[in-house]
């Protein structure tokens, strides 16, 4: 039961996403990618006679049920078998989310940036609003995410890919390291 | 039972993320700071994992589970592979989640994150709206 517990080495979570790419492909010769979720959600609920949602999202049922099950694995894993310790985080990385006051490692998300009790201040505007609308227009624009290029287009040696994952990276390092300290001196007390 | 598997891969796909801490803004950050291998190692094993599964799948003729032959439609490249990639890579340093995590982290209880998928609804909505007047 420990093991169920305690956080995996990464070869292990790598071996089982990279498994899922095969396995989603055998049992119903599905491409793995979430960000079309997205897609799917606004078909569903604000088409609004846009051309690019014109079409039948019900024929993408099995990614809802994929996505369901995310969310219900994602509830157990931190639930049920929630790691009783605090995260190891590398001590340079500590370091410079101390000096902002971020200091609580007990779980996966600092509650510092990401509890229900900041949506509504300035926190919740940069890192969920500002956050989550460049993530949904950027995957879209980039025809996939981490899933559909990093995962599905790299295992299928697909260059596309190649070029958005050196993009996705670029845009992560470059925000980390020239968006990410302006940000944070902002937004903490 | 096919959706009922399908079902069961996500299941243990968000399992994985939690328990590999994949959906964690900590390992995020530092893997755009250099200071942890662990992200690396997580996508590094997925990507060669991947290939050798789909190596194995072409030479022996693997098919899905009612025989149909196994296909997928190619990534065609686009200026927004750049600019849209890009785009979302600032989002993925701020929020520390991609579209996979964002589900996750929501079933792992941090329901703040409910306004990162309503935005990043948004976001693709407003992406259909312009997007015939983006360059591509």
């Amino acid at each position: 039961m420990d093991f169920l517990h305690q956080p995996w080495h990464w070869s292990i979570a790598g071996l089982i996403i990279g498994l899922t790419v095969p396995a989603l492909l055998i049992v119903d010769n599905r491409r793995f990618g979430i960000s079309m979720t997205l897609k799917h959600l606004c078909a569903m609920c604000v088409p609004m006679n846009i051309k690019f949602f014109d079409y039948d999202w019900k024929a993408y049922k099995w990614l809802f049920i994929f996505v369901i099950g995310t969310i219900l694995g994602g509830f157990i894993g931190n639930v049920f078998f929630k790691n009783p310790e605090s995260m190891v985080v590398a001590e340079q990385t500590k370091t410079f989310l101390a000096n902002y006051g971020i200091t609580d490692f007990s779980n996966l998300m600092p509650s510092e940036i990401f509890s229900v009790e900041e949506i509504f201040s300035l926190k919740g505007l940069v890192f969920l609003a500002i956050g989550g609308f460049l993530i949904g227009f950027g995957t879209r624009y980039a025809d996939g995410c981490t899933s559909g290029h990093s995962i599905f287009g790299l295992a299928t040696l697909q260059w596309p890919s190649l070029v958005a994952t050196i993009c996705f990276m670029i845009g992560g390092i470059f925000c980390t390291h020239f968006i990410l300290p302006f940000i944070l001196k902002t937004v903490m007390p | 039972m096919r959706s009922l598997l399908i079902l069961l891969i996500g299941i243990i796909f968000g399992f994985t993320f939690v328990k590999g801490e994949i959906i964690s803004w900590f390992r995020m950050v530092e893997m755009f700071q250099f200071t942890s291998f662990h992200m690396y190692g997580v996508i590094g094993t997925g990507v060669i994992v991947g290939i050798i599964a789909m190596q194995i799948i072409k030479r022996f003729d693997i098919r899905t589970l009612d025989g149909s032959p196994i296909t997928y439609e190619k990534k065609k490249f686009t200026k927004g592979t750049v600019i849209g990639g890009l785009m979302f890579g600032l989002g993925w340093g701020i929020t520390g989640a991609c579209p996979g995590p964002i589900f996750v982290q929501i079933g792992s209880g941090f329901l703040a994150v409910v306004v990162t998928l309503l935005f990043a609804v948004f976001g693709t909505w407003v992406y259909g709206a312009v997007r015939d007047r983006l360059p591509h």
